[in-house]
């Protein structure tokens, strides 16, 4: 047992960390330094613009979706050397959050279902950082149940023809291309009438509107789709065979995901150490002591089973399943961390501006912030039901629907 | 990176398994839990022979020479297995300090002892409520005899001798603590059982009147030896908790999967997935915690300190909630003598206040991380 490099992965790191060195840019250090939760917001710069020309560097010097193929972009690195990777990229591996979805979950279904033509010309210039690509997948009615969806697509002789509504598209307004499941057969169970296609966002007949979300922030989109045509080349995989498909996209979402995990215990540590009560400062109180010991083994168990995954890869092993419980735990953790940090702020936690009393309402905005951080990429729930079905081989959910055209199957609650 | 067990470690692991499901069956512990045996005699013996107990302890003093990662994977099927013997006491407790500050002699004449299974040790600190804290000893060590009463001792009345926590000084600070070795054969000890929670571990009081002891280490250090003791039992211990309770879900996952109730396995109801769900993730974060403490153990790393207060905290709370959905899964049958919850239960919990309780190393944790951030 020990947390040494191989000499392999020890010269890799070298490497990656010389490259880092020369050409990262470290004006922006102090500023990506800072923790954040969701959107990278920097106080001069716009992130996409910043991000481009960091990720078209990264792809001059190879570094740009290194566990690619080199053909499309990549430079064939194990996985372990990705990992290796984003330890040395560090806090400028915040610049690539513009790229994240198209790296994570759109390049490997083209990669997946996309013809050679079609990975030679979309891969490269996804990695680039050049085209940005988005996932079109949730809809208003179609989120844990992403099968049941409604946008339709219509083969009007070479081209289908879309209209529909997607929801929670992060990126849609500067995205040049997304990735898109619609139905395609509404006449057959809701699985099995689906497709997947990837089209032009400037495409008429795309209409990208900014949802105001819950905490105020303007982070994701709708999109309105009202006749837009794309051509059957688009098409990734069989008529029919979409939800397959989008099994490899989602399958890389928790992944990707789950990469860089925010707990919030750092900043209630720091914030206890500094907080005084009327008996002292709060973390010699007893009682914030234990709430503050409980979170830090959450935090630190979620660190060593990383640690636990990464040595999986480092001997070409795949990593066990426990990988699967870092969203379920942090996403917990920073709604109750927030809460419990305003608790001890008394009456002054209801403030969100720049008050000292709140050390500026970092705790007010995590707490606005976290209902998220349990829904997006599969919900507390959906995440339980995957550890008990393919961890624990506990039986599936019974699916009242499962049998039914989609067209049959009810829309109301009541 | 390797923070994983060896292969031969693993190895090592499946043995004691496979050893354990044969020699150590509910039934066997039951045994003990029904009170007709005070510890599993013929289990201890055939750990000494696989070489289980000295598996940490060097060759020169009678071990296997192998090292803490190896008794780790002991220490996660032993508690596996629920196993009623005096494992943790004599082995985690006694063997340790020993190594830690034993003279020659004293090593000489006990390790090989433990190793061989011929001597059951344990560490007699508390003297009724509290939590390990210098001025909770009150027992009292002078002219090389102890005069004052333990409680409660785990596994004292089985016990062939004790290391003892004693006040020699009274200013007040830690130096006012040393360690003694008492060898019970030798007179002015008085043992009484004590019912505890969990009966195939047992509890006991223990009178020291005059009672002939030997220095274990410099005077004025027991405190510090103590809490190194406590660090590497708690490492130890944290897998003893990981096992029990992957056992106590792996328990209650099967049981969803045989029980019928509405006309289905009730493990296809999200109410009971969920739970079961709930339970990996517990076991899953103590785990991966005490994993960092076996690397730190080892290694004897600066780390220790911080990283045994967190396994042990994190399978503290993994054992007691895998142990208690374990009986709410089995509903109404989880709640019968008949069923092996209940054995899950009780050492699930009787462990969480072994070693001074999840408060207290809860407290210990903070301090440590505190002291970590401000060097």
């Amino acid at each position: 047992m020990n947390f040494d490099d191989t000499p392999q992965e020890a010269a890799f790191r070298a490497t990656a960390r010389k490259w880092v060195d020369a050409n990262a840019p470290k004006e922006l250090h102090a500023e990506l330094s800072k923790s954040s939760l969701g959107r990278i917001k920097l106080a001069n710069h716009d992130i996409v613009e910043v991000g481009k020309a960091w990720q078209k560097k990264k792809f001059e010097g190879n570094w740009a979706c290194l566990h690619w193929p080199k053909e499309y972009g990549g430079r064939d690195a194990t996985p372990i050397e990705k990992v290796i990777w984003q330890q040395e990229e560090g806090v400028y591996g915040k610049l690539t959050q513009p790229f994240q979805i198209g790296e994570g979950m759109c390049g490997p279904t083209v990669m997946a279902f996309g013809s050679e033509d079609a990975k030679r010309r979309y891969l490269p210039k996804l990695a680039s950082g050049e085209e940005i690509w988005c996932q079109l997948f949730s809809e208003p009615s179609a989120g844990s149940d992403v099968a049941g969806l409604r946008t339709r697509a219509e083969k009007k002789g070479d081209n289908w023809v879309v209209n529909g509504q997607k929801i929670w598209t992060s990126g849609a307004h500067y995205s040049d291309y997304g990735l898109l499941i619609a139905r395609t057969d509404p006449n057959v169970p809701k699985h099995k009438g689906l497709t997947m296609f990837f089209l032009d966002m400037k495409s008429p007949g795309v209409e990208v509107r900014p949802i105001r979300q819950a905490n105020g922030m303007q982070e994701f989109n709708e999109v309105y789709f009202t006749d837009v045509v794309i051509p059957d080349s688009q098409r990734l995989g069989a008529v029919g065979e979409g939800w397959s498909v989008s099994l490899t996209t989602l399958m890389n979402e928790r992944m990707s995901i789950g990469a860089r995990l925010a707990t919030g215990v750092p900043e209630l540590f720091e914030f206890c150490s500094n907080l005084m009560l009327e008996d002292g400062l709060a973390i010699d109180d007893p009682a914030v002591r234990s709430k503050l010991a409980s979170w830090a083994v959450k935090s630190s168990g979620l660190k060593y089973t990383s640690y636990r995954a990464i040595s999986a890869l480092s001997k070409g092993e795949r990593p066990g399943p426990e990988n699967s419980i870092g969203k379920l735990v942090s996403g917990m953790m920073l709604q109750d961390i927030a809460t419990y940090a305003m608790d001890l702020q008394g009456a002054a936690g209801v403030l969100t501006g720049s008050d000292e009393e709140t050390v500026q309402g970092q705790f007010q905005q995590m707490l606005l912030s976290s209902p998220s951080m349990r829904i997006a990429g599969g919900t507390d729930e959906i995440l339980r039901n995957i550890i008990a079905e393919r961890v624990l081989g506990l039986p599936g959910d019974i699916r009242v629907d499962k049998d039914v055209p989609y067209n049959k199957i009810p829309t109301k609650g009541r | 990176m390797n923070f994983d067990f060896s292969d031969d470690q693993k190895q090592l692991r499946d043995q004691a398994r496979k050893f354990l499901a044969e020699k150590c069956s509910p039934k066997a512990v039951r045994v003990v839990l029904d009170g007709k045996a005070p510890y599993d005699k013929e289990l201890w013996k055939g750990l000494a022979e696989m070489g289980f107990l000295g598996v940490a302890i060097p060759e020169e003093f009678g071990g296997a020479g192998a090292g803490h990662l190896e008794l780790c994977v002991i220490a996660e099927e032993m508690g596996r297995a629920n196993a009623p013997v005096p494992f943790s006491s004599t082995v985690y407790l006694a063997a340790e300090a020993l190594l830690i500050a034993g003279s020659d002699a004293q090593k000489k004449k006990w390790l090989p002892a433990i190793a061989s299974g011929e001597a059951i040790g344990t560490l007699a600190l508390f003297e009724g409520k509290g939590n390990p804290a210098p001025k909770n000893v009150k027992l009292t060590a002078a002219n090389g005899v102890l005069n004052g009463v333990k409680k409660p001792v785990a596994d004292g009345a089985i016990a062939d001798f004790a290391v003892v926590a004693a006040r020699t000084g009274s200013s007040g600070r830690d130096g006012d603590i040393s360690l003694f070795l008492v060898d019970f054969k030798a007179g002015g000890v008085e043992v009484k059982s004590l019912t505890n929670l969990d009966p195939t571990r047992g509890q006991a009081e223990i009178t020291f009147k005059d009672a002939k002891a030997e220095p274990l280490g410099a005077a004025g250090e027991g405190w510090s030896i103590l809490t190194q003791v406590l660090d590497r039992a708690a490492v130890l211990c944290a897998f003893e908790q990981v096992g029990g309770a992957d056992r106590a879900l792996e328990m209650g996952r099967d049981y969803a999967l045989d029980r019928i109730a509405f006309g289905r396995q009730i493990g296809s109801f999200q109410a009971v997935k969920h739970m079961l769900a709930d339970m990996y993730v517990s076991a899953t974060l103590a785990r991966s915690n005490s994993y960092y403490g076996a690397w730190a153990l080892s290694t004897n790393a600066a780390e220790l300190p911080e990283a045994a207060a967190a396994a042990r905290i994190s399978a503290t709370q993994a054992f007691q909630h895998c142990a208690k959905n374990n009986i709410q899964v089995h509903g109404g049958m989880g709640f019968t003598w008949e069923f092996d919850c209940h054995m899950y239960y009780r050492r699930a919990n009787a462990m969480a206040l072994g070693l001074g309780s999840l408060s207290y190393w809860e407290d210990q944790l903070i301090d440590r991380m505190r002291k970590k951030n401000a060097a």
